[in-house]
């Protein structure tokens, strides 16, 4: 991928000796040259990632006929828009978007306000049994959530949550070590004076915390926001076992019960109601791209 | 009282209020302040236990025991384990979730490295984020189910491979080989972006001081990724291989969507695959726990390896872990 034009580094040099300048690099030209390639390797790399979309909204706009005698072909011709009007009346849409967003907004809303709280004191309240519980909580996040899927369900049972957005929210907003983990790491890098003169003050933590920590942690809690929603939007397991009540359905869970229901031949309309369901994330997301790769980098950077 | 006693008290380690009377009442705030702590860590502490610690617990004890959902337990002992290891549909499950992701975590992070160290030479990439990014935000059903539609027999991918290479269009979903394949590629098509925008942030936090004493050394380009950044990177690259090998070791969504059930004959079928089927398709909850244990214990393992492995080629700059 970088051709680099290799200075001639066959003798090794002795030490002592001279640097050698850089290779005599053909000048700006070849670097120009250079990177009008790398341009167009990723440009041409770019598009094969998208294409499956593209591809998914020009189906999208098919007729039966045509995707029967032309399944190759690019263009929709006739074009129409009768996937989407059957999509939307078959299935209710707006109602798992409802459900989508209001569950993903309580969890998102939950999981801030107790790891917040969490990760202040592991990182600034000096308590018996502090280090050995921040331990547990980071092993814990060793236990993957499908090793516990079938204990959790009958928990959920005794509940009475099964078939309740209950069981999808407060599990969620309440057991999260890594959120712990990622809020303590950003109250760590908060400086300690901030919060020493409302102690001298007299303030109690919960002042301290409420007024003093949580505005200091505002980019680290929108990191955490943006992780936490796109994690509880696109879950998919969870609801496939606790939703029963294609009225209580999210979004994901609603896509897979249509293709269940109606089969595969007309893909067109199967592709309408993927596009239902993806566009207006996609859009979100092209809106907030920039903080949102910030986020995602900062979480796999371990908030780092 | 501020003023005052700000000046002493910045001076201590442990910091109290400024209360005149001394000893006795700096005791009673940090008796009152120690139990601030279990009262902040108090929500996350009662959720791990109820939501993850008691669930992980009956998992262990369901995996020695027969149970139909309503009536006592009957301990079998080791009897659901030796049912599941002589499965031969669980060893399939096992072979292929191994095989997803020792294709999947090199291929897609190795990919990822290239694309982040073109990406970092350009001074304008939002384009190429944004696209190489999109599908990560995409729900995983969603993607599976265009990508299923994109392997049709009778579609663009199959098309396109006959015509090009005049064979017969490949059958990606009905081959039994092609179907796992499918699989890893959607995989790392979807999760590429992710690595992608980890390792550009792990490169530009790389102090190009350093970068310039090995370009004045007269290291070329290929020197340079090999000796300066990949070292360098590769802490970062660590966390992130240890994290995409548990990620695919949990592998449901697209299997369960793409190959629907995690056909063709089972081509596909994945431990996850496997627990769900046997929980909640067969109701057999002793051998369906028995199997999520393994689960965590080849989790574990591995992660293991990894975390040994790594002091052979994680070039750490302080000499930490």
């Amino acid at each position: 991928m970088t051709a680099a034009p290799a200075p001639a580094r066959t003798a090794p040099r002795p030490a002592g000796a001279p640097a050698p300048g850089r290779a005599p690099r053909t000048g700006r030209g070849a670097t120009r040259a250079r990177t009008t390639i790398l341009h167009a390797a990723l440009l041409l790399g770019g598009l094969l990632m998208v294409f499956p979309f593209v591809w998914m909204l020009l189906t999208s706009f098919k007729t039966l006929p045509q995707l029967l005698n032309d399944p190759l072909g690019l263009w929709p011709a006739p074009f129409t828009l009768q996937n989407y009007a059957d999509a939307w009346s078959d299935v209710p849409f707006g109602s798992a978007y409802w459900n989508t967003i209001y569950i993903a907004v309580l969890v998102v809303v939950g999981t801030l306000i107790t790891a917040a709280m969490a990760g202040y004191a592991f990182a600034r309240i000096p308590f018996r049994g502090s280090k050995v519980l921040f331990v547990l909580f980071l092993a814990t996040q060793m236990i993957p959530m499908q090793v516990t899927l079938i204990p959790f369900y009958f928990l959920m049972a005794r509940l009475g949550w099964v078939d309740s957005h209950l069981a999808l929210i407060v599990p969620a907003a309440l057991a999260n070590p890594f959120a712990v983990f990622l809020m303590r790491q950003f109250v760590l890098s908060l400086p300690k004076e901030l919060e020493e003169a409302a102690i001298v003050d007299g303030a109690g933590r919960w002042r301290i915390f409420w007024s003093v920590i949580l505005p200091n942690l505002r980019p680290g809690l929108g990191a955490l926001a943006i992780i936490v929603a796109l994690s509880t939007w696109n879950n998919f397991l969870l609801p496939l076992v606790i939703l029963n009540s294609q009225e209580l359905f999210t979004v994901p869970l609603l896509l897979q019960s249509f293709r269940g229901q109606f089969g595969s031949v007309n893909y067109g309309l199967i592709m309408a109601a993927s596009a239902i369901a993806t566009i207006p994330m996609l859009i979100a997301f092209v809106i907030g791209q920039r903080r949102i790769i910030g986020s995602m980098a900062a979480s796999g950077l371990g908030g780092r | 009282m501020t003023a005052l006693g700000e000046a002493t008290v910045a001076a201590e380690a442990e910091v109290v209020p400024a209360t005149p009377g001394g000893l006795r009442r700096e005791s009673a705030w940090r008796r009152r302040d120690r139990r601030w702590g279990y009262v902040f860590v108090g929500p996350q502490l009662l959720g791990m236990t109820l939501f993850v610690v008691v669930p992980f617990v009956a998992s262990l004890v369901l995996a020695f025991a027969q149970w139909d959902g309503l009536n006592d337990l009957g301990w079998v002992g080791f009897d659901n384990f030796r049912t599941e290891l002589s499965d031969p549909l669980f060893g399939r499950a096992i072979v292929n979730t191994l095989l997803i992701a020792l294709i999947t975590v090199p291929v897609g992070l190795g990919l990822a490295v290239v694309l982040a160290v073109a990406l970092e030479r350009l001074k304008t990439r939002t384009l190429y984020l944004i696209l190489f990014f999109a599908p990560v935000v995409t729900s995983s059903v969603a993607v599976a189910m265009i990508w299923q539609q994109l392997f049709r027999k009778d579609g663009v991918l199959s098309g396109f491979i006959a015509n090009v290479f005049h064979v017969a269009p490949p059958d990606w979903l009905g081959d039994p080989h092609l179907a796992l394949i499918a699989v890893c590629i959607v995989t790392i098509w979807s999760s590429v972006g992710l690595n992608v925008i980890i390792f550009l942030a792990g490169l530009q936090n790389i102090s190009p001081s350093i970068v310039e004493a090995a370009r004045l050394d007269g290291a070329g380009a290929l020197t340079l990724f090999f000796r300066v950044r990949l070292p360098l990177l590769s802490p970062i690259i660590f966390f992130s291989t240890v994290i995409a090998f548990i990620s695919s070791l949990q592998t449901f969504d697209t299997v369960f969507i793409l190959t629907a059930n995690a056909g063709p004959d089972n081509a596909t079928r994945t431990i996850v695959y496997h627990i769900y089927d046997l929980g909640f398709g067969k109701f057999q909850f002793g051998p369906a726990s028995a199997a999520s244990i393994i689960l965590l214990v080849i989790t574990l393992v591995i992660t293991g390896i990894q975390f040994a492995a790594q002091k052979k080629f994680v070039h750490y700059e302080d000499g930490a872990a």
